[in-house]
């Protein structure tokens, strides 16, 4: 499983990060963001890409974890 | 494919952020200039003295209530954080730089939107211009083009440009004699509605526009990037409604909110080229920047500082264009404006590449 730490980064970074790290297909992903813009691209990306998004929110940060 | 229901917020938000455009120009903005986060923040810049252009002076309560409004809409959404530090003084030159590609077209990105809804046709110049641009940024964002993490702030910096737009709303309230008003006939600073009437709708388009994340640059961005429609679904449901909004109110009023053509259009010029020039300018800086004028407002009140740092440089980038002979008239763009296009593509450029393909050895660092 690949972890994608997108922490302090802004749109659309963590989700170009995120794009690069399916590419490896794997079965599933842990993807780190730190506000709520880039939860909502990356699921979104995600969603449309045909993975599940579970999202864990922890003071203002947020890992979504990315299954097939 | 995506369902409608998914783009349901941002279709009706910015329908109604398109409606109060169109309405502010009847009620006594500009025509075709409801909304500009450009040229609001030059008539604001104007009005605090930091430039003499004597008809483009006027504390824009729009901009005050953008921040604020998304500052009151985060802070109760518990999406407030002070955060910042992500190459602030690179992006301090792009918002120059953006300030310096909108006083060549006369508008932003959110300004080129209204003035195709009023009918102004030199706008497709500016859009062409914008897309250009845009796709220019993305170029360099899919080749890893990145300004580096953000990193969390003592609370106080976030707080800061929220309590600078409440001071300057005093100040426009109180008009003290140190502050500038643009006189009765003498411009475009002396067109406005109302002060209440445009800090609440700056206050609405700013919660709106918080909830929705709405970007004029990131929509067409995100497109390229990602086949994502979301956000450009919302620039065209602004297009729409402002466009719908601009007959109703000339049928129903008789005051003229749309004139189709080139020629004569409010606070316009028709150099095409340099219309496409200066928006291109824009896009590619803006996408470099994260963000447009717009996006860059709403993250102020969210507590973001390099988006602050952002609007110190439109700031600056306006006070140098009005006390340099940068801006462009409605008698068509200034040689001076067009050196400083050409000179901010090229900063623009350099920038990118440098924050491209110059990685530190720390670039994988986390905050």
């Amino acid at each position: 499983m690949s972890t994608v730490d997108a922490r302090g980064l802004s749109c659309p970074e963590p989700v170009i990060m995120a794009r690069e790290a399916l590419k490896s297909n794997e079965s599933s992903y842990t993807i780190m963001v730190d506000n709520t813009a880039s939860r909502e691209n990356v699921a979104r990306f995600c969603r449309h890409q045909g993975y599940n998004v579970d999202i864990k929110a922890n003071d203002g940060e947020y890992t979504l974890e990315i299954s097939k | 494919m995506t369902k409608i229901k998914d783009h349901a917020g941002i279709i009706i938000s910015c329908a109604i952020i398109g409606v109060i455009a169109s309405v502010l120009a009847l009620l006594g903005n500009p025509k075709n200039m409801g909304f500009c986060i450009a040229c609001f923040i030059r008539d604001t810049a104007g009005g605090l003295g930091l430039h003499r252009a004597e008809a483009v002076q006027y504390i824009r309560p729009e901009i005050i209530g953008i921040i604020l409004g998304s500052f009151l809409c985060a802070f109760f959404t518990k999406e407030f954080k002070s955060k910042g530090g992500s190459a602030p003084f690179t992006r301090l030159v792009l918002g120059f730089f953006v300030m310096v590609g909108c006083l060549m077209f006369l508008g932003c990105p959110f300004r080129m939107i209204i003035r195709l809804a009023g009918g102004d046709l030199n706008a497709i110049l500016g859009l062409v211009g914008f897309a250009c641009g845009v796709l220019a940024g993305v170029f360099f964002l899919s080749k890893g083009y990145s300004l580096k993490r953000t990193y969390k702030l003592p609370a106080a910096d976030g707080f800061l440009m929220p309590v600078i737009a409440l001071i300057s709303l005093i100040l426009v309230i109180a008009a003290p004699a140190f502050i500038f008003f643009t006189e009765e006939g003498a411009g475009p600073g002396a067109l406005h509605a109302g002060i209440a009437i445009s800090l609440g709708a700056g206050l609405i388009v700013g919660a709106l526009a918080q909830r929705t994340r709405l970007c004029m640059a990131g929509g067409i961005r995100d497109v390229v990037l990602f086949k994502d429609f979301h956000l450009v679904i919302g620039f065209i449901s602004v297009l729409a409604a402002c466009f719908i909004m601009n007959l109703i109110l000339t049928g129903a009023t008789g005051t003229s909110l749309f004139n189709l053509g080139f020629a004569e259009q409010p606070i316009a010029h028709t150099d095409g080229l340099w219309n496409a020039l200066g928006m291109f300018l824009v896009g590619f800086a803006c996408i470099l920047l994260g963000g447009c004028p717009l996006r860059q407002l709403v993250l102020t009140g969210e507590g973001n500082t390099d988006s602050a740092i952002t609007i110190i440089g439109l700031v600056l980038g306006a006070a140098f264009c009005h006390n340099f002979g940068l801006a462009s008239s409605a008698d068509g763009p200034t040689s001076n404006g067009k050196i400083a296009v050409i000179i901010g593509i090229a900063v623009v450029a350099v920038i990118a590449c440098v924050n491209t393909f110059i990685k530190p050895k720390d670039s994988k660092e986390v905050s």
